[in-house]
């Protein structure tokens, strides 16, 4: 091999090495933070396997809010508000939906472990919430008929 | 679709500042038929960020299960008037937002 074009290579490749450390870094970063497998889930139970949430403990320190009758399963608002102590995240599932894992939301220091958000119902379904307090998990439902679906056209 | 334009209000209460914030979005979940009769491409906001001062204090994952259009409430421990409270979303196609607002 000729000695510039050796260089070349070389300088090539530390140039990889530096997008790779240097770039590739923040859109690993990104992927990893929106759980595919979990949300890709048709079945309640593989997206909480997904989540890491099998065998969460029934509680009724968690507070659903959702109308009992949603007439409109386009925009069906869900409020939540876990009162265990150090929660740090709060995941919402429809059971019925094609998939049922709906948002996850992690707290951290300054945030209160509550939320309200609208989602989209296909038909009547359990709202199951798992929250996650100290590794420990913990869950709570709620069944809301859907007068008409969301989730089709 | 473009980004639409988010709207936020962040009240100091009592107990907690509350946060509420619309994002203009679709948020097409692939099952849908366009005039065409063929399905509307899934395209949807995947992650939410709530920061204040600079510093995220929420990080949310989301599915194209969440309404159209989407508003979101979240409650901030204490907080100060003058806060500047930042959200942003990044959607499956790369799109992403932001809004701003200071506690009032």
């Amino acid at each position: 091999m000729e000695p510039s074009r050796r260089k070349a290579l070389q300088a090539a490749a530390a140039f990889g090495a530096v997008l790779a450390a240097g770039l590739l870094k923040p859109m690993a970063a990104l992927a990893a933070a929106w759980n595919k497998e979990a949300f890709d889930s048709k079945k309640v139970d593989d997206a909480l396997k997904s989540l890491g949430a099998v065998g969460a403990e029934a509680s009724s320190e968690i507070l659903i809010e959702a109308p009992q009758i949603a007439e409109n399963g386009a925009v069906v608002p869900i409020e939540v508000n876990s009162n265990i102590r150090g929660t740090t995240s709060i995941a919402v599932l429809v059971d019925n939906n094609p998939f049922p894992l709906a948002a996850k939301f992690d707290f951290m220091a300054g945030a209160l472990p509550f939320v309200r958000v609208n989602v989209k119902m296909g038909q009547t379904a359990n709202v199951r919430v798992v929250a996650t307090a100290d590794g420990k998990h913990f869950t709570a439902s709620k069944e809301i008929k859907v007068t008409i679906g969301g989730c089709g056209g | 679709m473009a980004a639409g334009p988010m709207k936020m209000r962040a009240r100091l209460g009592p107990d907690y500042t509350d946060v509420r914030v619309l994002m203009s979005h679709p948020m097409e979940t692939g099952q849908r038929k366009g005039s065409d009769g063929k399905l509307v491409p899934r395209h949807f906001i995947q992650n939410v960020t709530v920061k204040v001062n600079g510093a995220p204090v929420i990080e949310g994952q989301v599915s194209q299960a969440v309404s159209r259009n989407p508003v979101f409430s979240f409650r901030l421990k204490g907080g100060t008037k003058g806060d500047k409270i930042e959200v942003s979303w990044v959607d499956n196609a790369g799109e992403s937002n932001k809004t701003e607002a200071v506690i009032a």
